[in-house]
């Protein structure tokens, strides 16, 4: 019986064993939009969050006026960072399947937007990262292995054994801690970015979100207060089409694009094929260079697209077709730069098949001394005492209390009885 | 000395603060050119300037996560909070990420970020502008909560709340900004003038945050309690003529244990008080506090004052207010009993 009420419900063009239909995307061909000066007027930019900035084509040839021209050796650099994020991400998954680390979130399809922007910004900005940008941690120089201990939560974790893998954070490194809260960095970095004007400063902000967690009240505060205040930031959405089993339209983006977001706003939007390096690289370069001359924030949209599951807690193949990310039209980023350096001739299948071995044998060797600091299952085990340390910078007595009583039944316990 | 209202101590201590930190900077709604709406801010942004004294949208998610992101950038941010009624579109950002940064980071990154919030009743304003939600952030580990009861303990403690590394959520009872209020709306006004805690230094100075105050001392009874009620417990005692003792918690969390707990063992009785809802309140964890350290010196069990379970009604405000009628029936009821 047909159900009376008007309400639109947004399903995806696709579930389980239908053929993979992305008909609903807007693409632009390559170098069709054009590259508008930082200083124009918003009013003038509206047409950047309807099209879809893309450079490299579908021959892998660099086109049009986004191309930054890049030089081989840094397009090459950049090749190696997404590739490594690529091996560091499958090797931790793999260890997640062996129940050596409890949970894993991968970067799989999306690499080139935290390798990209790694690159465009510069490293005393500060980065408000969603829990797929490992690669900014990566790019911004965090130690694999440091990465590794944090995930098995042992004696060398940064965290103390405190937080979810892949909750990572680098201070020295300028980026920020990951939160589980969805959206909640976005308006750190907002007023991170206005301290930073504050102090006449010319360090901008930059933070990372999901198609699904626009829906959040903190993105729309954060644009808020961005708009406002011409805070310089770049707010970035990544729109991987899935939010763990809701598609894009629950969220929002059946009608408009999500880098129209802010148009309301008066804050300018680019919608950026997010699998496309030089693309990527260019728009942040643009929007931070405009963010700096104190032309205000910018909202950048990536159309990319989770190839892999959400976590290794999820099973895409329940609500989505299986192999959906082979019939994605913007490709993988990897495959895409390899065969842009390939044609240009500063790359080749056994350069690249030889970097993969590497950086395969590089992660390896950080897993062997990863597991040296302590596993899930092997010691050395850190001091659960600590989980009392840095809840404040001046403790209450309650918690020195707390921790003499737990450690008094733990002890009499022993090491490793949890009862 | 200078004599000083609620409203002009808290002023001052923003005052002094930013003159001495140029990263001070205070934002919310409407504290920019008007000055706040309860006039707290009044005349801050003429003297530091739209950078640091900023009109924020109505947004409160926003002016919080806004004010830790500012913290994370080397600022010391106030925010204030119109009502303490509206604060819960900000609880969010207040328990999931302000007070957790600096534990999931190991102590990397800290945000100092204050919070003032004018709160309780007896103003008229109704369920959206009456609430006490100070228990709900006393149970968020990683924040200190503090609630002045007098002029003088508002700016002491308001300072050392901006100066803390740590975050803290500053709860400003309203109705006693311009002056004590004993719990009968049916007497004159009394200005802060005929109060000593009116007497406010006009220079830096602190108020530690994590020690409870005796107001006064007594024998018969200990009546631990903050904000408002702190008058209206000692107007009580008085119109009883017992010989009450007095304490005004003021910091929330830490909590000064020691403080309460010599009070109730010497006293042997003890009546907690708060405006806020009863069940599950801050004063169940002061009750358990207090019966775990001073059972044996207990000759009646602990007794609680404090608003009724329900929204804050407009035209039966003082119905629901514990005001005097209600505090001597709590000491009654504390004193009669025997153990």
């Amino acid at each position: 019986m047909a159900n009376p009420s008007r309400l639109h419900i947004p399903r995806p063009t696709a579930r389980p064993g239908d053929e993979p239909d992305f008909s609903y995307l807007d693409l632009s061909p390559a170098g069709s939009i054009d590259r508008p000066s930082v200083g124009a007027r918003t009013r003038d930019l509206e047409f950047l969050s309807a099209g879809l900035v893309r450079v490299l084509d579908d021959d892998h040839e660099a086109k049009g006026p986004w191309n930054p021209d890049l030089d081989p050796e840094k397009l090459q650099i950049a090749l190696r960072w997404m590739m490594l994020n690529r091996v560091f991400d499958q090797r931790m998954w793999q260890i997640q399947r062996q129940g050596r680390i409890s949970f894993y979130m991968e970067a799989f399809g999306e690499e080139a937007v935290s390798i990209a922007q790694g690159m465009a910004l510069r490293s005393g900005d500060m980065c408000f990262p969603s829990y797929r940008n490992q690669g900014l941690y990566l790019y911004r120089g965090m130690n694999l292995v440091d990465m590794m201990c944090q995930c098995l939560s042992n004696t060398r974790d940064m965290c103390k054994g405190r937080q979810l893998p892949i909750m990572y954070h680098f201070k020295s490194g300028n980026v920020f801690s990951i939160s589980g809260n969805l959206a909640t960095q976005y308006p750190h970095a907002v007023g991170w970015a206005m301290a930073s004007a504050i102090k006449g400063e010319d360090h901008i902000a930059a933070s990372w979100l999901g198609d699904g967690s626009t829906a959040e009240a903190d993105f729309h505060h954060a644009l808020t207060f961005a708009a406002v205040y011409q805070a310089p930031v770049i707010l970035n959405v990544v729109n991987n089409q899935w939010a763990i089993s809701t598609f894009q339209g629950t969220a929002g983006g059946e009608r408009r694009p999500f880098a129209a977001r802010g148009l309301g706003l008066g804050i300018p939007g680019i919608r950026v094929d997010g699998n496309d390096l030089l693309a990527v690289y260019a728009v942040t370069v643009w929007a931070a260079d405009r963010a700096r001359r104190g032309g205000g924030p910018t909202l950048i949209e990536h159309v990319t697209y989770r190839a892999g599951a959400h976590s290794t807690s999820d099973d895409p193949s329940k609500y989505r077709p299986k192999d959906e990310h082979l019939a994605w039209p913007l490709g993988d980023p990897i495959d895409r730069l390899k065969e842009h350096l390939i044609k240009e001739g500063h790359w080749s299948e056994k350069k690249h098949a030889k970097l993969e071995e590497e950086l395969k044998a590089e992660v390896m060797a950080a897993w062997k001394e990863a597991q040296q600091y302590g596993t899930m299952t092997e010691g050395p085990w850190l001091d659960p005492s600590t989980m009392f340390d840095d809840v404040y910078a001046d403790p209450p007595q309650r918690l020195e209390s707390q921790r003499r009583r737990m450690l008094e039944i733990h002890q009499q316990n022993g090491n490793g009885d949890h009862s | 000395m200078a004599q000083m209202n609620m409203i002009e101590a808290i002023r001052s201590a923003m005052d002094v603060v930013m003159d001495k930190d140029p990263n001070v900077v205070v934002l919310g709604e409407d504290v920019g050119y008007f000055g706040g709406v309860f006039r707290c801010t009044d005349g801050l942004q003429r003297k530091y300037g739209e950078h640091r004294v900023i009109d924020a949208p109505i947004a409160e998610g926003g002016i919080i996560g806004a004010a830790i992101g500012m913290g994370l950038n080397g600022l010391r941010p106030v925010a204030e909070i119109q009502f303490a009624d509206y604060i819960y579109p900000g609880f969010d950002q207040i328990v999931s990420e302000l007070a957790k940064i600096r534990y999931r980071s190991c102590g990397e990154f800290f945000s100092p970020v204050t919070i003032r919030t004018p709160c309780g009743g007896g103003i008229r304003g109704g369920q959206t502008h009456s609430q006490s939600p100070e228990g709900i952030f006393t149970h968020v580990s990683g924040i200190k909560t503090v609630m002045p009861s007098n002029p003088y303990d508002a700016k002491g403690l308001l300072i050392a709340a901006i100066e803390s590394d740590d975050p803290v959520v500053f709860f400003e009872p309203k109705r006693i900004y311009n002056g004590p209020f004993d719990g009968d709306p049916e007497k004159p006004a009394v200005p802060w003038t005929s109060h000593p805690k009116g007497e406010v230094p006009e220079g830096y100075y602190t108020v530690p945050i994590g020690e409870a105050e005796v107001v006064q001392q007594g024998s018969e009874i200990s009546i631990v309690t903050y904000g408002t009620l702190v008058h209206v417990a000692t107007a009580a005692a008085e119109k009883m003529g017992i010989d009450a003792e007095v304490i005004d918690v003021r910091s929330l969390s830490p909590l000064d244990v020691t403080t309460l707990a010599d009070s109730v063992k010497k006293t042997g009785r003890c009546l907690i008080a708060h405006e806020a809802t009863r069940f599950g309140g801050y004063g169940a964890e002061l009750a358990a506090t207090l019966q775990k350290s001073c059972f044996y010196h207990l000759e009646a069990p602990i007794a609680r004052v404090a608003g009724w379970d329900t929204p804050y009604p407009h035209a039966f405000e003082w119905q629901y207010f514990p005001g005097l009628k209600r505090m001597v029936a709590g000491i009654e009821r504390v004193l009669e009993t025997t153990a």
